[in-house]
């Protein structure tokens, strides 16, 4: 079983990015489990979402302590929260970031990946300027690092879940799929 | 077709599958997105029913019960307060024999103000007169929902399925949603033997006295001790044509076990998770989740429990001055049958505190450790 902790902030779509991606994984056979924090989101506030992965049913309702990776949406929570709260060793920090994953200080037994997804969503024109939809163009990057699913499930689900933009938010995904694919 | 879905929206699913013709609803937290889709799928036609908004719970379910009368499949779902609102229309709807289903989100009852879990909402109408489904997953939602309608309308009793707070309202799941056709071979159209017509009237509801109010209430309860059968039966019909079983229980590897715990709701998966920690530390454990609260499955657990050394209740509500209320039941059931064995009962996870399977490794250690309860209630995580 893979364990995923989702951190960004409320409007940023960080429980869809969680959504897309288990609608991706279920395509290709696996049994998931995604929830957002259990709780009342606010607008800017720190937001989490969850995400189990398998290849049989998952039975475990309770909350994830101890994911085996991580995924920042918004960079400005790495210095607001400890992002890597019951991370395990080895276990992928996947920041969306316009810095070298090695400028972030993070202990040696994590691997970093910087995605610069605020980028790539202002380039396909996801958003304003001001509050880019990063999401997309993170999960594109998520299922390159992690080996998660095929490019085309990732499409599949952007197609069937998101009614605004849908090709461009594929666009992005697929941007941040082939520029993951040169960090892992 | 599998799709990824919330366990609100495995409600909604059910419910147009199920093709409920009239649905009145009032929304509240966190149950919202039940009605939200159901109300879409009004206006878009994708479900040909009526849906009325109301200002209040108990306006929802008059609305229920009026349409019901009426002759119309009827579903409304609500949480918390809003279900503690429903009081008083609860016993109208089983008392006038009206098949309504109703999703219940299990919300704590406030103050202190909660939205997160525990089954307090929904046991504090445990004796309404309704059929009650604790469910575990987002499937056995949908599933139920479909089932519930079948059994109800056979035997003119009101059903709840009821599920946790986030941990399946929110969560999403892959659920195998059934095709139409199919659901409709399983779910024949509601026939009710009387209905509120012109064309043959009949008066409803009206004083009785203490000639026949008796036997109302005799009857109502001989038709709840038929359900068991009914949801066995039907349960087995459904897994034929869908594949999946719906029954009263659902017991893992009970057969040997020395200890079993007895759960419901979500936390009657998770314990499963234990159950295998336990079984690979050579602690020969076993879960009994029970699904159906009303009517209770007295004869199941003490089928199931016989071979036990221990039995490990574990509740997620509170009879204030008394126990944990799957507790109460299950000692109920073994009274006369098994009373040298020994049934502890815990409490955990009240207002929403997560329980986990090291949750459960706890209470099955300190069921093992000792021989009989020292305590009434074993309270798990409780800061004191």
């Amino acid at each position: 079983m893979i364990e995923i902790r989702f951190h960004g902030r409320g409007g940023q779509g960080t429980v869809v990015a969680s959504k897309i991606l288990a609608d991706a994984l279920a395509k290709e056979g696996n049994y998931v489990q995604a929830y957002p924090e259990f709780g009342v989101e606010r607008r800017g506030a720190p937001v989490f979402a969850f995400i189990r992965i398998d290849n049989k049913p998952i039975y475990d309702k309770s909350r994830i302590y101890a994911p085996d990776h991580v995924v920042v949406v918004d960079p400005t929570l790495v210095d607001a929260i400890d992002v890597t709260e019951g991370l395990k060793e080895g276990g992928w920090i996947i920041i969306n970031s316009d810095k070298n994953p090695a400028e972030f200080k993070f202990p040696a037994k994590y691997r970093v990946a910087a995605i610069n997804a605020t980028e790539i969503a202002v380039k396909n024109k996801l958003g304003t300027l001001a509050a880019p939809i990063v999401n997309t163009a993170i999960v594109g990057a998520v299922v390159r690092i992690l080996s998660l699913t095929k490019l085309e499930s990732l499409l599949q689900a952007i197609q069937e879940q998101i009614s605004i933009k849908p090709q461009d938010n594929q666009k992005a995904a697929q941007e941040a799929y082939e520029q993951a694919g040169r960090q892992s | 077709m599998k799709k990824v879905i919330m366990g609100n929206h495995a409600l909604s699913y059910g419910a147009m599958l199920a093709r409920s013709q009239v649905i009145a609803a009032y929304p509240i937290t966190p149950q919202t997105q039940v009605v939200e889709l159901l109300s879409e799928m009004c206006a878009d036609k994708t479900l040909d029913a009526k849906f009325i908004k109301v200002e209040s719970e108990h306006s929802a379910m008059a609305a229920c019960i009026g349409a019901s009368v009426a002759g119309a499949r009827t579903f409304t779902a609500t949480s918390s307060q809003g279900l503690a609102l429903m009081h008083e229309m609860l016993h109208w709807a089983s008392g006038g024999r009206l098949p309504v289903v109703m999703g219940d989100i299990n919300r704590s009852m406030g103050p202190g103000w909660s939205i997160w879990t525990d089954q307090n909402d929904s046991l504090s109408q445990r004796d309404t007169g309704w059929m009650q489904y604790y469910c575990a997953s987002n499937q056995e939602v949908l599933d139920t929902v479909i089932q519930a309608f079948k059994v109800s309308e056979r035997l003119a009793i009101p059903s709840m399925v009821i599920l946790d707070a986030f941990a399946l309202s929110h969560t999403y799941e892959v659920v195998d949603i059934p095709d139409q056709a199919k659901v409709d071979e399983y779910l024949p159209p509601f026939r009710p033997q009387v209905r509120l017509t012109p064309d043959d009237p009949h008066a409803f509801g009206g004083l009785t006295s203490p000639e026949h109010y008796f036997e109302l209430r005799y009857k109502l309860q001989k038709d709840m001790e038929k359900a068991p059968g009914l949801i066995e039966e039907t349960g087995r019909e459904f897994e034929t044509m869908f594949g999946r079983y719906l029954g009263l229980v659902d017991d893992y590897l009970c057969d040997d076990a020395d200890i079993i715990l007895v759960t419901s709701g979500t936390a009657g998966y998770t314990a499963r998770v234990a159950v295998d920690d336990m079984r690979k530390s050579g602690i020969k454990a076993g879960n009994l989740r029970i699904k159906v609260f009303r009517p209770f499955p007295f004869e199941h657990v003490r089928r199931i429990v016989k071979n036990a050394k221990k039995v490990a209740v574990v509740d997620r509500n509170i009879s204030y001055g008394h126990h944990g209320m799957f507790f109460q039941e299950v000692k109920s059931a073994l009274y006369g049958h098994d009373d040298s064995l020994p049934v502890f009962g815990f409490i955990a996870g009240l207002g929403g505190r997560d329980i986990t399977p090291s949750t459960f490794r706890e209470i099955a250690d300190i069921a093992l450790s000792k021989d009989r309860p020292e305590e009434e209630i074993i309270w798990i995580g409780v800061k004191r």
